[in-house]
C-alpha cells in the first residue's frame, strides 16, 4: 500500500519535471503504459487472496485516478506555458496601418447629381437623357425661341454648324421626352450642358439639372411646393427660405426665377415657370387639356453652396487634394 | 440699362428708399443688376459768401475770411489763392466729413478757424484741383452742397428680360414702377414747336410693312458748338453715356427718357428725297463708328437720292453725320418692324442702343412725341428753328384683344385671385380690360410687344399680385413604380472607388491636334467658336484630358494617381452626330500606396485588367487586336469583348505617348462603352450538385505565343464530358522548359449532376483535354 501511495507521490515529481509534452508522455509510460508500475500493479491483483483484491484493487485504481489527474493537470500547464510563448512571440503592433488600398472618391458634382437624382426619384420622377451636340431646332426653336429672337443673344452659345450646336441648357430634353411620351409625366433630365463663357464664376461646361412635370392640375403654386421642398431637403435645413421672381424664359409662362437664402442675402439658384403653350404645341398637347411646370437648376451652384467651395474652376481642375475631400 | 435713380424719381412720387425702390422692382421681375451710391462722401458741406477777406497777420500765404452760410458768418483761415471776396464757395463745417479729414475748430497760427473752405479734390470730386471750388452766384448761403451738386443719387443699373423692352427707357421704368407700386406717373413734357420755316424733306417708304412709321423734320440753323444744361449732363453721363456733340447727346438723352432712338443727319450732306428701302446687293455703308460694312438685300436702309446714308435701326453712316460745322440737321424719329431689325446688328458684329431697342420692340405711339420733345431740346439748347414733320403713317402693329378666362388663370396658378384683384392690376397697367362672363377681354397698350397670349395676361397679373402671395403647395399626384433606372451607372462607378480610384469631370473639347493624333481621329467634330485652341474638338476619347489630370498632378507632387470617368464622347459620321457613353480610367504609378507591408512595384497590365474586370460580374474576353488605338502600346492592350460585342481597350499608353507627355513611367489606361454593362436580365439558377467535384492538374509545354485565353476557349467549346472548370494556376518559362515555350498548367474540374464521378471517368475527360491540346496547340504534356 505505502508502495502504492509512494507511486502517486514520484508520478507526481516525475510529471512536474517535464518540460514538454513528449517527455510527458514518456513518463507517463513508466506508470501507465503496457509495463507501466500501475499496469503491472493490476495485472498482480490475480496473485492476491479474494479478500485482498477488492482492497488493494481499490487502492491501485484509486492511485490511478490520481496519477492521471497528476498528468491531465500537468498536461495542461504545459500546453499553457507553450501558448504562452506562443502568443507573445506572435503578438504584432496592431497600430501600423493595413495593408490597404485607399478608397477613391466620386466627384463632388456626381455626388450632387446622385443627390438631386434620389430626392426627386423618391417623389416619382424619372431620368431622362438627351444629347450634348443638340440641333439648333431642339435647342432654341422648339422652345420658342425662334431664329434671331433677342433671346438667343442670352445663350453664349458654341456653334458646331449652321444646324447643331453645343446645348445650352437641359430643357432640350423636355422636348425630346414630350415627342415620345403622353402626359401625366415627370421627369428630371441632369447633364453637362456649354456656354461661351469661362472665369472664375463662369465655366465654358457646367452641369444643369432640368425638372418637368405635366398632368391636368399641376399649378404654379406646386411648382412653388416641390421646389421649396427639395432645396430644404438637399441643404438639410427645413428653415431655408426660397423666393420666386418675376423673370422672362420664352419656353415657361408664367417664368420665375428661384433665389434661396444665403447668408443674409439672395442667392439665384436657378430658373422655373409654367410650361409655355408654344412648347405644348410643338410636341402636339393640347394646352387646354394639361399644364404643367419646368424647372433648371444649376449643379456647380448646389454643390458649392453644400460643401463652401468658393470658386467654379476646382471642379475641373481635378486636383488630388481637392478630391480627396470627398471621399 | 444704367441710370440715375434721381431722373427716375423725377417722373414717380414715392418716398420708398433705394432699397425698397429695388426691392419690388426686382420682386416686380424688373432684376437690379446693380445699384450704389454715387461715388462721393462728404456731409456737413454748405454753400457759402467770402463776405470779407483780409491777410493773416502772422503768415504771409494765408488770409482770413468771414464766410456767411445764411444764418451766421464763420471765421475761416484759407490759404488758397482764388479766395477773394463775393466770391460763393464750398464751406465744410466743423464736423464736416470729407474723404481724408475730419473738419474740427483749430487755431491757425494764433487765429481761431471755424471750418475750411474746399477744393474739388478735398471733396473727392477731381484728382487734383486748382484753388477751391468757385460756385454759381445765384446759390443760396448755407444750402447743403451735396443737394446743390445733386449727389445724392443712385446709380442703378437693371438687368432687363428680352421681352420687357418697354423699360429700356427711364420713363418707361417709371411708368412700370407706378404701375407696381400704385403711385402717380409724372408724364413727358413736351411741347409741339411751332412751325419757323417751309422746308421739308420728301419721304418715301417703299418696303411699308418693314417701316410702319417715319417721322422727319428739319431744323436749321443750329449751333452745335453750345454746351447742354449741368442736369442733362450729368444725366447722361450717370447713364454712363459719352458725350459727342449737343445734338447727339440730346438724341441720346431722349432715347433714353422715351426710349425711342433718333437720328440727325447733316441735312446738307444728303440728297434730295428720303427712302427707306432694302439694300441693293453690293450696296455698303461707312458707318458712324468708322467701319465699313457691304449690306445684304435683307437689310433695311435710309438713302438719299444717291447713296446709302443709314442703316435703319442700326447706326446712322459717317459722311452725313453731324459734326460742329452743322447748321441744319434733319431729325428722324422711327418705327421699324422688330423681325427686321432683329439679329442684324449681331450679324455684323455691331451693337447699339438703337438696334438694341427696336429689335425688342419700340413704342409706335411715340414716334412724334419724341421727335417733338427732341427739337424742343434742340432748339432750346441749341437754337434753330423747326420745319414742318413729314410723316409717313402705314399699318401699325395690332394689339388684339386677348380674353383671360378666371377659371385658366385659377387652375394654372393653383389660387384664387378675387376679380377686383385683376381689375386693378389691369388697371395698374394701363391694360384695357372689360369684363365677360368667364373672365375679361384685355387690350395690351402700344409699348407692350410681349402680352399676346393668355398666359401672358395670368404672368402680369401674378407679377403685380405678387409671386410671394401663391402658396407652396405640394402636388397631389398620380404614383407608379419606377425601375431604378440611373443606379447602374453609380453601380460601375463605385466598383472603381472602392479600388481606390477618383472620379474626375473633364471638358468635353481638346485640342484638335490631339484629337487627330492621340485620339487618331481624322476628321475631328469642330466648334465654329471654341473659346481657346486648345479646346476646339469635340473629344472622341477620354485618354487626352485624362493624361492632362495626370500632368496636372505630378506637377504638383503627386506619384501615384488613379482615376476615371464616365462622360460621353463624339464622332461623326458624314453630316450625323454620335455620342456614345463611356467609362475611361487611367492608372499610373505603384499599384499600392507607398507602405511598409509588401515590396513596392508599378501597376502593370493585369492589375489593370483586374479592374476593368471590376466593373461586371459578367464574363469578359480580351483580345489582341491589329486595329489596336494609336494611343496603346499594340504589345501590351487588348481589346475588351462582353457578350460577344467589342466594347473598349485596356493597355498601356504607347511609349511615344509616354515620351510626349514627359511622364517617368507608363500609365496604363482603359475606355470601355458602358451600354452592354447595363444591360442586365434575370438569371435563372441551377441546381448545386449533391456530388463532389473531382479536380486533375495538367501542365503543358506550348509555344510561347500561344494565347492562354485560345486554350480555354477551345477547351470549353469541345464540350468535354464532365468538364465543369478549367482555369491556369501556373505558368512557367525558364529552365527545363525549351526556348520559345511555356509551361502552362492548368486545373480543371470536373462534375457529374447525377452521381458521383469514378476516376476513369474523370482520366478519360482529361485525356480528351491532354488530345485537344496536342492536336491544336502543339501542345506536350510535362511530366
Amino acid at each position: 500500500m505505502n508502495n502504492l501511495e509512494y507511486t502517486l507521490n514520484e508520478a507526481r515529481e516525475d510529471f512536474d519535471q517535464c518540460k514538454s509534452l513528449t517527455d510527458l508522455d514518456q513518463v507517463k509510460a513508466k506508470y501507465l503504459g503496457k509495463s507501466g508500475v500501475l499496469t503491472e500493479a493490476l495485472k498482480s491483483l490475480g496473485k492476491l487472496s479474494q479478500e485482498d483484491k477488492p482492497k488493494v484493487g481499490a487502492t491501485i485504481n484509486l492511485v490511478k485516478q490520481g496519477v492521471e489527474e497528476a498528468l491531465e493537470k500537468r498536461r495542461e500547464a504545459i500546453l499553457n506555458a507553450s501558448q504562452a510563448i506562443q502568443l507573445e512571440e506572435e503578438s504584432l503592433d496592431v497600430t501600423l496601418p493595413s495593408r490597404k488600398e485607399d478608397r477613391g472618391s466620386l466627384h463632388p458634382v456626381t455626388q450632387t447629381l446622385h443627390r438631386v437624382e434620389s430626392l426627386f426619384y423618391s417623389m416619382g420622377f424619372s431620368v431622362a437623357n438627351g444629347p450634348q451636340i443638340e440641333s439648333d431646332f431642339y435647342n432654341f426653336t422648339a422652345l420658342n425661341i425662334p431664329e434671331l429672337h433677342p433671346a438667343r443673344a442670352m445663350h453664349d452659345t458654341f456653334y458646331i454648324d449652321e444646324s447643331h450646336v453645343l446645348r445650352t441648357h437641359t430643357s432640350p430634353v423636355q422636348i425630346r421626352h414630350l415627342e415620345k411620351n403622353k402626359p401625366p409625366l415627370k421627369i428630371i433630365s441632369p447633364g453637362r450642358v456649354y456656354r461661351v463663357d469661362s472665369d472664375a464664376t463662369h465655366s465654358p461646361m457646367f452641369h444643369q439639372v432640368e425638372g418637368l412635370w405635366v398632368d391636368q392640375q399641376v399649378s404654379f403654386a406646386n411648382l412653388k411646393g416641390i421646389i421649396e421642398n427639395f432645396l430644404q431637403t438637399f441643404f438639410d435645413n427645413n428653415d431655408l427660405k426660397v423666393r420666386f421672381r418675376p423673370s422672362y424664359f420664352p419656353f415657361t409662362e408664367p417664368s420665375a426665377e428661384i433665389d434661396m437664402s444665403w447668408k443674409g442675402g439672395w442667392l439665384e439658384i436657378g430658373g422655373c415657370g409654367m410650361v409655355h403653350p408654344e412648347v405644348f404645341k410643338h410636341v402636339g398637347i393640347d394646352a387646354n387639356q394639361y399644364q404643367g411646370f419646368a424647372f433648371g437648376l444649376g449643379i456647380e451652384r448646389l454643390t458649392m453652396l453644400r460643401y463652401g467651395i468658393q470658386d467654379l474652376r476646382h471642379f475641373f481642375n481635378n486636383d488630388l487634394r481637392f478630391l480627396q475631400q470627398f471621399i | 440699362m444704367q441710370f440715375s435713380e434721381n431722373w427716375l424719381r423725377s417722373y414717380v412720387n414715392t418716398s420708398l428708399p433705394s432699397d425698397a425702390l429695388n426691392h419690388i422692382m426686382i420682386m416686380a421681375g424688373l432684376d437690379v443688376d446693380d445699384s450704389y451710391p454715387l461715388g462721393v462722401s462728404f456731409s456737413n458741406v454748405v454753400v457759402g459768401e467770402i463776405v470779407a477777406i483780409k491777410k493773416h497777420p502772422d503768415a504771409d500765404r494765408l488770409q482770413v475770411c468771414d464766410i456767411n452760410i445764411g444764418d451766421q458768418t464763420l471765421q475761416i483761415i484759407c490759404g488758397a489763392t482764388n479766395a477773394r471776396q463775393g466770391i460763393k464757395v464750398a464751406c465744410a463745417l466743423i464736423g464736416a466729413k470729407l474723404p481724408s479729414i475730419v473738419i474740427n475748430q483749430v487755431k491757425v497760427r494764433g487765429l481761431e478757424s471755424f471750418g475750411m473752405l474746399c477744393s474739388l479734390k478735398e471733396l473727392g470730386l477731381a484728382e487734383e484741383a486748382e484753388g477751391i471750388l468757385e460756385l454759381s452766384h445765384d446759390l443760396k448761403n448755407g444750402t447743403d452742397l451735396r443737394a446743390v451738386l445733386d449727389l445724392n443719387d443712385q446709380i442703378t443699373t437693371l438687368k432687363l428680360t428680352p421681352n420687357r423692352s418697354d423699360c429700356l427707357s427711364v420713363w418707361g421704368v417709371a411708368r412700370e414702377l407706378a404701375a407696381i407700386s400704385a403711385c402717380s406717373l409724372t408724364p413727358i413734357s413736351y411741347e409741339v414747336n411751332p412751325i419757323k420755316h417751309s422746308e421739308k424733306k420728301n419721304v418715301v417708304v417703299e418696303d411699308k410693312s418693314a417701316c410702319p412709321r417715319y417721322c422727319g423734320r428739319i431744323i436749321k440753323n443750329v449751333d452745335n458748338k453750345k454746351p447742354l444744361p449741368d442736369w442733362m449732363n450729368k444725366r447722361l453721363e450717370r447713364s454712363n453715356i459719352k458725350s459727342i456733340s449737343p445734338i447727339v447727346d440730346i438724341t441720346n438723352y431722349v432715347l433714353l427718357e422715351i426710349g425711342q432712338p433718333l437720328h440727325a443727319f447733316d441735312n446738307n450732306k444728303i440728297q434730295g428725297d428720303i427712302k427707306v428701302r432694302f439694300a441693293k446687293t453690293e450696296e455698303s455703308i461707312h458707318l458712324l463708328n468708322d467701319t465699313k460694312i457691304k449690306l445684304s438685300k435683307k437689310d433695311l436702309v435710309i438713302t438719299d437720292n444717291t447713296d446709302v446714308i443709314a442703316f435703319a435701326g442700326v447706326m446712322g453712316g459717317l459722311p452725313s453725320s453731324v459734326t460742329d460745322m452743322t447748321q441744319t440737321i434733319f431729325l428722324e424719329s422711327a418705327f421699324f418692324d422688330p423681325i427686321v431689325i432683329a439679329g442684324k446688328a449681331r450679324a455684323y458684329n455691331l451693337s447699339s442702343d438703337s438696334s438694341y431697342r427696336f429689335e425688342r420692340g419700340v413704342d409706335f405711339a411715340n414716334t412724334r412725341l419724341a421727335l417733338e420733345r427732341a427739337t424742343s431740346l434742340i432748339i432750346k439748347y441749341c437754337g434753330g428753328e423747326a420745319g414742318e414733320i413729314t410723316e409717313v403713317l402705314n399699318a401699325l402693329p395690332h394689339r388684339n384683344e386677348i380674353h383671360l378666362r378666371l377659371k385658366k388663370l385659377n387652375t394654372m396658378l393653383g389660387i384664387e385671385i378675387p376679380r377686383q384683384d385683376i381689375e386693378r392690376i389691369f388697371h395698374q397697367l394701363g391694360f384695357k380690360a372689360h369684363k365677360t362672363i368667364e373672365g375679361f377681354k384685355v387690350s395690351p397698350p402700344s409699348y407692350r410687344f410681349d402680352i399676346a397670349i393668355e398666359e401672358d395676361l395670368i404672368e402680369e397679373v401674378v407679377r403685380l399680385y405678387g409671386y410671394d402671395k401663391i402658396p407652396s403647395n405640394h402636388p397631389l399626384s398620380y404614383q407608379t413604380m419606377l425601375q431604378a433606372s440611373g443606379t447602374p451607372k453609380y453601380e460601375l462607378k463605385e466598383a472603381l472607388v472602392s479600388r481606390g480610384f477618383y472620379e474626375v469631370v473633364t471638358y468635353s473639347f481638346i485640342e484638335d491636334e490631339i484629337e487627330k493624333s492621340l485620339h487618331g481621329n481624322a476628321n475631328p467634330i469642330q466648334l465654329q467658336n471654341p473659346i481657346a485652341s486648345q479646346m476646339s474638338a469635340m473629344r472622341s476619347s477620354l485618354w487626352s484630358s485624362h493624361l492632362e489630370v495626370l500632368n496636372y498632378n505630378l506637377n504638383r507632387q503627386v506619384s501615384r494617381l488613379n482615376i476615371f470617368e464616365m462622360a460621353q464622347v463624339f464622332h461623326r459620321e458624314k453630316k450625323d452626330f454620335f455620342e456614345t457613353e463611356v467609362i475611361s480610367g487611367l492608372s499610373y504609378g505603384s499599384f499600392m500606396p507607398e507602405q511598409w507591408a509588401d515590396m513596392e512595384r508599378d501597376i502593370d497590365f493585369y492589375d489593370m485588367k483586374a479592374y476593368v474586370e471590376a466593373l461586371t460580374s459578367k464574363r469578359l474576353m480580351f483580345k489582341r487586336s491589329d486595329k489596336t488605338p494609336v494611343a496603346l502600346h499594340p504589345g501590351q492592350s487588348a481589346e475588351v469583348f462582353l457578350e460577344g460585342h467589342s466594347i473598349g481597350w485596356v493597355g498601356k499608353l504607347h511609349p511615344k505617348w509616354q515620351q510626349h507627355f514627359s511622364l517617368l513611367k507608363a500609365p496604363f489606361i482603359f475606355e470601355l462603352k458602358i451600354e452592354k454593362f447595363l444591360e442586365g436580365k434575370t438569371f435563372q439558377y441551377e441546381e448545386i450538385s449533391k456530388f463532389l467535384p473531382v479536380r486533375r492538374d495538367i501542365a503543358v509545354v506550348v509555344d510561347e505565343t500561344i494565347e492562354v485565353e485560345a486554350i480555354i476557349d477551345s477547351v470549353y467549346k469541345a464540350k468535354i464530358p464532365f468538364l465543369n472548370k478549367i482555369a491556369l494556376f501556373d505558368l512557367y518559362k525558364g529552365k527545363s522548359v525549351a526556348e520559345n515555350k511555356k509551361s502552362v498548367a492548368f486545373l480543371i474540374l470536373m462534375q457529374d449532376t447525377s452521381k458521383t464521378l469514378v476516376d476513369s471517368e474523370a482520366d478519360f475527360s482529361v485525356s480528351k483535354i491532354v488530345e485537344l491540346l496536342e492536336k491544336q496547340f502543339g501542345a506536350t504534356l510535362r511530366n
